[in-house]
């Protein structure tokens, strides 16, 4: 669900994420409208709002876990976990790890990549939020869902600043309910 | 390899007391008390003032454990936090891994202060992260002391118009990134990664950062390997570490 959906509606913070997130066309591949949001992170009110959106949504849910997707999601997890009293757990592409690992594999748009997370950084019973910058498919957030519910832990949540359309109108991921910030703009006129 | 084989294998104590028994069974990750991982001496510097510090001072002049009353009392809860791997990504070498520390809400909350406490009120206006660990600690240390993040990445991740920076590896080189217009002239920055090794990577950030007229105050990290000697690497541009592990 879209966070204007969902108690925020007119939320003037809102506007200025999405003003401050950059539009550049056609990459990695053409036709690819890339949604960049290193220029939300130069923005310190506007970075610092979207954390707090977060912060304020998931402080008292009792949350005992942030896990975030390599890389961007490393970029909002930490603080959000560090607002609301939680361990931050990395999500990681494989070999990065070094300690025993549990692994997912999901399907890219051409052949699979593999998600990968510490054995025992997550307890059986733990309340999790997931963290990614951006929600597209959701190939790899089903895979972080998938990691955690192998290790017993209760995903409350999916939580990204920016939603594809794809996503639209699905209120849920693997059945977890999703919670985005706002919607990819197409033409950008701001840089 | 034959080099990093050197250090590790003769003279450094971490490898000759690993033990050789299972850790209890309560035990999840090893830690850094009594017998089953030494403690290793750590230090603070004061805010500044040893700008031109040398490892080639003898060890002496580093607080040992006899002498941390000097040093912050929360540095040995974030010292014990960190998880230690052998043969990590390949024999012979120690890997320090930050995971478990990131799990430690009290010693992560702790390791940020620090650097906020020491950041604060300097006029940084830039935290330059470098990828990927270099992400987890950069942000919350930018909101606090109202600074930007600007993240150093790996070849082709980042969309906009970069510059690059070649650095050399143990085995060949790699290539460092940075948004052009991420940064100005005559902003002030700090540097932050997890480690810090050989200062190969940390260089790398430096110049980058410097091409387009920033000014690098500081690189900050979680722990040292000073017998990696990245502090000389660095030469004139101050390093601040949290944990020393020889």
């Amino acid at each position: 669900m879209f966070a204007a959906e969902n108690g925020l509606k007119g939320d003037p913070r809102l506007q200025a994420i999405s003003d401050a997130i950059r539009v550049v066309p056609h990459f990695p591949k053409p036709g690819i409208m890339f949604q960049d949001i290193t220029t939300l992170l130069l923005d310190h009110k506007a970075f610092k709002d979207t954390v707090d959106i977060f912060v304020d949504r998931y402080r008292d849910m009792d949350i005992s876990v942030v896990a975030g997707v390599e890389a961007r999601g490393f970029m909002f997890g930490p603080s959000i976990a560090l607002a609301i009293g939680a361990k931050f757990v990395p999500l990681r592409k494989p070999r990065k790890l070094p300690g025993e690992v549990i692994a997912e594999t999901y399907d890219l748009e051409y052949g699979s990549d593999r998600l990968e997370m510490h054995v025992g950084a997550v307890q059986p019973g733990e309340r999790v939020i997931v963290i990614d910058d951006l929600v597209a498919t959701g190939g790899t957030l089903s895979a972080a869902i998938r990691l955690l519910e192998r290790v017993g832990a209760q995903v409350v949540e999916c939580a990204c600043v920016i939603g594809l359309r794809e996503v639209k109108g699905q209120r849920r991921l693997n059945g977890k309910p999703l919670y985005i910030l706002v919607e990819p703009r197409e033409i950008d006129g701001c840089y | 390899m034959l080099q990093r084989a050197l250090i590790f294998s003769s003279s450094n104590p971490i490898c000759s007391q690993l033990p050789t028994t299972a850790p209890p069974d309560n035990t999840v990750f090893p830690k850094r008390n009594g017998g089953w991982i030494i403690p290793f001496s750590s230090y603070q510097l004061p805010a500044f003032r040893l700008r031109n510090y040398r490892p080639s001072d003898s060890a002496a002049n580093r607080p040992n454990m006899a002498s941390q009353d000097e040093q912050d009392p929360r540095i040995s809860n974030i010292s014990s936090a960190i998880r230690v791997i052998p043969d990590f990504p390949k024999p012979g070498i120690i890997f320090q891994d930050i995971t478990t520390l990131l799990l430690d809400t009290k010693a992560f909350r702790d390791t940020i202060d620090l650097f906020v406490e020491r950041y604060r009120g300097k006029d940084i206006s830039v935290v330059a992260g470098i990828e990927a660990r270099g992400f987890i600690f950069g942000p919350p240390i930018a909101l606090a002391i109202g600074a930007k993040f600007v993240p150093m990445r790996k070849p082709n991740k980042l969309p906009g118009e970069v510059l690059s920076e070649e650095y050399s590896l143990e085995y060949g080189k790699d290539t460092m990134e940075m948004h052009v217009d991420a940064v100005k002239a005559g902003e002030r920055a700090l540097i932050i990664d997890d480690l810090v090794a050989t200062g190969g990577t940390l260089s790398a950030a430096i110049r980058l950062l410097e091409r387009v007229g920033v000014h690098v105050v500081e690189c900050a990290c979680v722990i040292e390997l000073p017998e990696l000697k990245g502090r000389e690497w660095l030469g004139e541009k101050p390093l601040f570490v949290l944990v020393s592990s020889t």
